[in-house]
C-alpha cells in the first residue's frame, strides 16, 4: 500500500502545479478579452466617466500581475474573495451551484455507468448479433446528435405530454425523490450523451481479451460464456474502462452548459459563461480552479484504481 | 440592455385602429380574454419567465440594465413618480410636484408609507436614494440626469431640487426605473439591501436563477398587488421559455421569437400580447467619417432600405414602419405629416449621383446583441441596397463585447433604443451635440439651437413647431437610419388577466405587471 500512497502524493503535488498553470492561463486569457468588467457591467449605458469611476471602485486600474497576486494569495488562504460584479462572496455563489452540478453529474453517472457496462458486456458476449448491432447503432446515434437536440426531443416526447417538467426548479428543502423527478430529463440527456463512449470501450476491451490464450483455456474448461466474461475477462479489462469512466465523469461536471441552458438548470456552467461575458475574473478563476481540480482528482482516482486492478503494477514498485 | 425613461402609451383604441396595418396577430384579443377581464381578485403565485438575468446581476439600482433587474426592482421598490398605463405621470412616493419657473422643483413626499423593514419613508430616504446616482464617484447609468441638478434639499415634507436651467419635463426623469426609493442612513442608501417600499418583499434571490417574493401586507396602494406571491425566473433559452409556458410551469414570458408566434397561437394554450410603443431599431452611421459625412450618401442609404419588408420579416408584423424618426406616435409632438420615405431605387441612385458617385460600397457591422434579428435585418438591407447600386458588406460581429468594440467604434452598425416619454429627453440623449449616446456623432447647428430653445418655450404652438422642425431635420439630415418601431411581445397563460390598458412605456406593462395584473 505504501507505493500507492507515494503515487497519490506525487499526483496531488503535480495536480497543484497544474492548477497554478491553469489559473495563470485563464487569467491571461480573460485579460486578452476585449473590454473589462466596468464597461460590461454598465453595458450600453457606459460613458467614459461612469466607467472610470466604477473601474477605480473595483480596483481594475491596478496592473494585472498585482491583481493576480492579490487573488492568488487570497485563494491559498481559502478565501475566494467577492464577485466583482455583485459584491457577493464567491464561496456563497459557488456553493449551491457546485452542489447542483455534482448532483446532476452523479445522477447521470448512476444511470449511465451501469447501463454502459451492462450493454458493453452483453454486446461483447453476443458479438455481431442483432443485439450488438442495435446497441451500437443506438448509442452512436445518441452521441452523434448535438446535446440540445437530444434535449429538445426528450422535452417534446416526455415534457409536453406532461410526464416530466421541461424546466428544473430546485429548492434547498426538496425531498430527494422530488429532486430526482425534477432533474430526470437533464440526467437522461446526459446519460444518452455519455453512454456510447463507455459502452464501446467496455465492449472493445473485453473482445480484445477474448482472443487471449487464458480465455481459450477457460472456454475449454467448459465455463459458461457469462462466467468467462465476468470472472476472467472483465477484471483484466477494467483499467481502460475505469479511465474512460473518469473522463466521462469529468465531462459531466465541466461540459454540460448547453444542457443547463435548455433545462434552465442552475449549475456551474451557466455561472461560468455569465461571468466570462461580464469579465468577472474572480468568479471565472474560481470556477476554472474547480473544473481543473475535478479533472485532476478524477484522473488521479482513475490511475489509482487501475493500478489496484492490476497486481503486476502493484508489485513492480 | 435598455435605456432610461419612458414614453406615453398608445391607448387600446388607437392600437385597434392600427391593427390592420400592424398585422392582427396579438392585437385582437381572444373572446375568452375579454370575458376574463372582470374585477381584479387576490391570490395565486405569479410565475414569470424572462429571457434576461445573469448570475452577475446585483441589487445596486445604478447598475440595473436588463429586464430581469427591472421587473425584480419594480416588484420590491417604488419611485417618486409612476408612469401610468395611459402614459401620464402618476403620483407614487411623491404625492404631488410643482415648479413655478421650471428650474426649482418641489416634490411633496407621501406620509405613512413604510419600508418592508417597518421603517417609515422619510424625506431623507428620498434624498439619499437620489444622491446615489449623483456626484463625482457615482457609477449610475442615469448619472447624466443629475448633471443639471445643482442642489437637492429637504424642506419639511418636501424635497426641493434646483436645476441650472428651466426644464419643464424634469418630473419625467424622476419616473425612471433606476430611481428606486430605498432606506437611507447618514445620507447614503445601502446598495446591497433588498429593502424597499414596493408591493412585494424579497424572500429569496439567486442571481441568474430565480427570485421569490411575498406580498407586502402594508403596501400603501389600494387596488394593487393582487398576487400572494411572485416568482421571477431567468430562462435565457427561448425554446425553454416557450416550453415552460406551454407546460404550465410559468404564467408569463417575454421576448417571443416572431417565428414561433403563429405556432403558439395555433396551440391555443396562451394569450399573446403585442404592445406598440416608441422602442425602435436603428442603424447609426458615423457622420464624421467618409462616406457618411455627405448627407447625400446618408439619404441614398435611407431610400435603399425596404421598411415595410423589415417590419414584416424581422418583426413578424409586430411593429410599425418608422421614418428615421426617434420620436414615435406616442409622443406629444410627433410629426405625422412628414413626407414618408419608401424603398425607392431611383431616388437612392439620384442621391448617389449628387454625392458624385456611381456606386457605393460600405461595411455594416451587426450582431444580434444589437437587437434580435439584427443580422437578418442587415442581410435584408444589403439585398435591397444592391438594387440601388449600393454594396453593403455585412460584417458579423460577436455578441460578446458588441457595445464595447463595435457600437460607436465602427462607422456603420446596428443598435436599438427603448424610446422616450419626452422629445427633449430622446434628442438630448441621442442627437444633441456631444451627448454620450450620440452614436452617429452628429452635429447640426440649427437642431442644437432649437433643442435648447424648445426646452424652456412656454407657448405650446411654438414648441410644437420647434419639435416638428427638429424631427424633420433628424429624418432628412440626420445620420441614423430608423426603419422600424418594434412592439413589446409577450405571452401569458390563459388565466392571467390584465387591465383594459397596458402600459407601452416599457416592456411587461411598464415592468409593473406584478402589481397591476391578476389571476381571473
Amino acid at each position: 500500500m505504501h507505493a500507492v500512497l507515494v503515487m497519490i502524493l506525487q499526483r496531488l503535488a503535480l495536480g497543484v502545479v497544474t492548477l497554478f498553470v491553469v489559473s495563470v492561463v485563464i487569467f491571461g486569457a480573460t485579460e486578452l478579452l476585449p473590454g473589462d468588467l466596468a464597461s460590461t457591467l454598465l453595458g450600453q449605458s457606459a460613458t467614459p466617466e461612469t466607467v472610470a469611476a466604477l473601474r477605480t471602485q473595483l480596483g481594475l486600474d491596478q496592473p494585472a500581475p498585482l491583481r493576480y497576486w492579490a487573488w492568488a494569495t487570497g485563494v491559498v488562504q481559502g478565501d475566494f474573495g467577492v464577485s466583482l460584479a455583485t459584491r457577493r462572496p464567491i464561496a456563497d455563489m459557488l456553493a449551491m451551484r457546485l452542489g447542483n452540478t455534482v448532483f446532476l453529474a452523479l445522477y447521470a453517472a448512476a444511470l449511465a455507468v451501469p447501463l454502459a457496462l451492462i450493454l458493453g458486456i452483453l454486446a461483447a458476449l453476443w458479438r455481431n448479433s442483432i443485439f450488438d448491432r442495435v446497441a451500437n447503432a443506438g448509442a452512436l446515434s445518441a452521441i452523434s446528435f448535438p446535446e440540445f437536440f437530444v434535449a429538445y426531443i426528450l422535452i417534446f416526447i416526455l415534457a409536453q405530454s406532461g410526464f416530466f417538467p421541461s424546466m428544473v426548479r430546485l429548492s434547498p428543502d426538496m425531498a430527494l425523490g422530488d429532486k430526482l423527478y425534477a432533474t430526470f430529463l437533464p440526467a437522461l440527456t446526459l446519460t444518452l450523451v455519455v453512454t456510447a463512449h463507455m459502452m464501446r470501450m467496455t465492449r472493445a476491451a473485453i473482445i480484445n481479451l477474448m482472443a487471449s490464450p487464458y480465455i481459450e483455456m477457460a472456454r475449454l474448461k467448459g465455463l459458461s460464456p457469462l462466467r468467462i466474461v465476468l470472472r476472467h475477462a472483465l477484471p483484466n479489462a477494467l483499467a481502460p474502462i475505469i479511465n474512460v469512466i473518469a473522463l466521462n465523469l469529468a465531462y459531466l461536471i465541466t461540459g454540460v452548459v448547453v444542457v443547463e441552458v435548455v433545462f434552465v438548470y442552475p449549475g456551474l456552467g451557466q455561472l461560468m459563461v455569465d461571468s466570462v461575458a461580464k469579465r468577472d475574473i474572480a468568479v471565472v478563476q474560481a470556477i476554472a480552479l474547480i473544473f481543473a481540480s475535478a479533472y485532476v482528482l478524477l484522473n488521479l482516482s482513475a490511475d489509482v484504481l487501475s493500478t489496484l486492478t492490476n497486481p503486476r503494477l502493484m508489485r513492480r514498485t | 440592455m435598455t435605456r432610461p425613461i419612458s414614453q406615453q402609451s398608445l391607448t387600446r383604441r388607437s392600437l385597434l385602429k392600427g391593427a390592420t396595418a400592424l398585422g392582427a396577430a396579438g392585437l385582437i384579443l381572444p373572446a375568452s380574454y375579454r370575458a376574463a377581464r372582470a374585477e381584479p381578485q387576490r391570490g395565486g403565485t405569479f410565475r414569470i419567465g424572462l429571457g434576461h438575468g445573469n448570475s452577475t446581476d446585483g441589487y445596486d439600482p445604478g447598475l440595473w440594465d436588463n429586464l430581469y433587474a427591472q421587473v425584480f426592482a419594480a416588484s420590491r421598490h417604488n419611485q417618486l413618480i409612476e408612469v401610468g398605463a395611459d402614459g401620464q405621470l402618476t403620483p407614487e412616493i411623491a404625492e404631488s410636484w410643482e415648479s413655478a419657473d421650471g428650474a426649482t422643483w418641489v416634490f411633496r413626499i407621501r406620509q405613512g408609507v413604510s419600508f418592508h423593514s417597518g421603517k417609515e419613508v422619510t424625506v431623507e430616504d428620498v434624498i439619499a436614494s437620489l444622491n446615489h446616482h449623483r456626484g463625482e464617484d457615482a457609477t449610475s447609468a442615469v448619472k447624466l440626469f443629475f448633471n443639471p441638478v445643482q442642489d437637492i434639499r429637504a424642506d419639511g415634507q418636501n424635497v426641493v431640487i434646483t436645476l441650472d436651467a428651466p426644464n419643464g419635463d424634469f418630473p419625467y426623469l424622476m419616473s425612471d426605473y433606476h430611481l428606486a426609493i430605498m432606506p437611507g442612513a447618514d445620507g447614503k442608501i445601502d446598495p446591497t439591501s433588498t429593502d424597499g417600499c414596493g408591493p412585494y418583499v424579497v424572500e429569496s434571490y439567486e442571481p441568474g436563477v430565480q427570485a421569490s417574493l411575498t406580498r407586502f401586507p402594508n403596501y400603501w396602494k389600494p387596488g394593487r398587488a393582487h398576487f400572494d406571491r411572485v416568482e421571477i425566473l431567468s430562462i435565457l433559452d427561448s425554446a425553454a421559455r416557450l416550453n415552460a409556458l406551454m407546460t404550465g410551469q410559468v404564467d408569463l414570458i417575454d421576448q417571443i421569437d416572431p417565428a414561433t408566434i403563429g405556432m403558439l397561437e395555433a396551440r391555443g394554450v396562451a394569450n399573446i400580447l403585442s404592445i406598440p410603443g416608441n422602442a425602435h431599431y436603428v442603424f447609426p452611421m458615423d457622420s464624421r467619417a467618409a462616406p457618411f459625412s455627405d448627407n447625400n450618401v446618408r439619404l441614398a442609404l435611407k431610400y435603399a432600405i425596404d421598411r415595410q419588408e423589415m417590419v414584416d420579416k424581422i418583426l413578424g408584423g409586430h411593429g410599425a414602419v418608422s421614418n428615421d424618426n426617434p420620436i414615435g406616435p406616442a409622443n406629444r409632438y410627433f410629426h405625422r405629416e412628414m413626407e414618408a420615405k419608401t424603398f425607392d431605387p431611383d431616388r437612392a441612385r439620384y442621391y448617389l449621383r449628387q454625392a458624385g458617385m456611381d456606386s457605393l460600397s460600405v461595411d455594416l457591422h451587426v450582431a444580434d446583441a444589437a437587437f434580435s434579428g439584427a443580422v437578418d435585418a442587415g442581410a435584408l438591407f444589403a439585398e435591397t441596397a444592391a438594387q440601388c447600386g449600393i454594396n453593403i458588406n455585412l460584417v458579423r460581429e460577436p455578441n460578446d463585447g458588441y457595445w464595447d468594440n463595435v457600437w460607436m467604434k465602427k462607422p456603420f452598425v446596428a443598435s436599438y433604443w427603448g424610446g422616450r416619454a419626452v422629445e427633449d429627453h430622446m434628442f438630448t440623449s441621442g442627437y444633441a451635440s456631444g451627448a454620450a449616446w450620440n452614436d452617429s456623432f452628429w452635429e447640426h447647428e440649427r437642431f442644437n439651437e432649437l433643442l435648447v430653445a424648445a426646452r424652456s418655450e412656454i407657448n405650446e404652438e411654438l414648441r410644437r413647431e420647434m419639435y416638428h422642425e427638429m424631427q424633420q431635420i433628424v429624418s432628412f439630415e440626420g445620420s441614423v437610419i430608423i426603419p422600424m418601431n418594434n412592439n413589446y411581445v409577450m405571452a401569458t397563460a390563459l388565466n392571467v388577466a390584465t387591465p383594459e390598458q397596458i402600459s407601452a412605456n416599457w416592456n411587461l406593462d411598464g415592468f409593473r405587471c406584478v402589481e397591476r395584473w391578476w389571476f381571473a
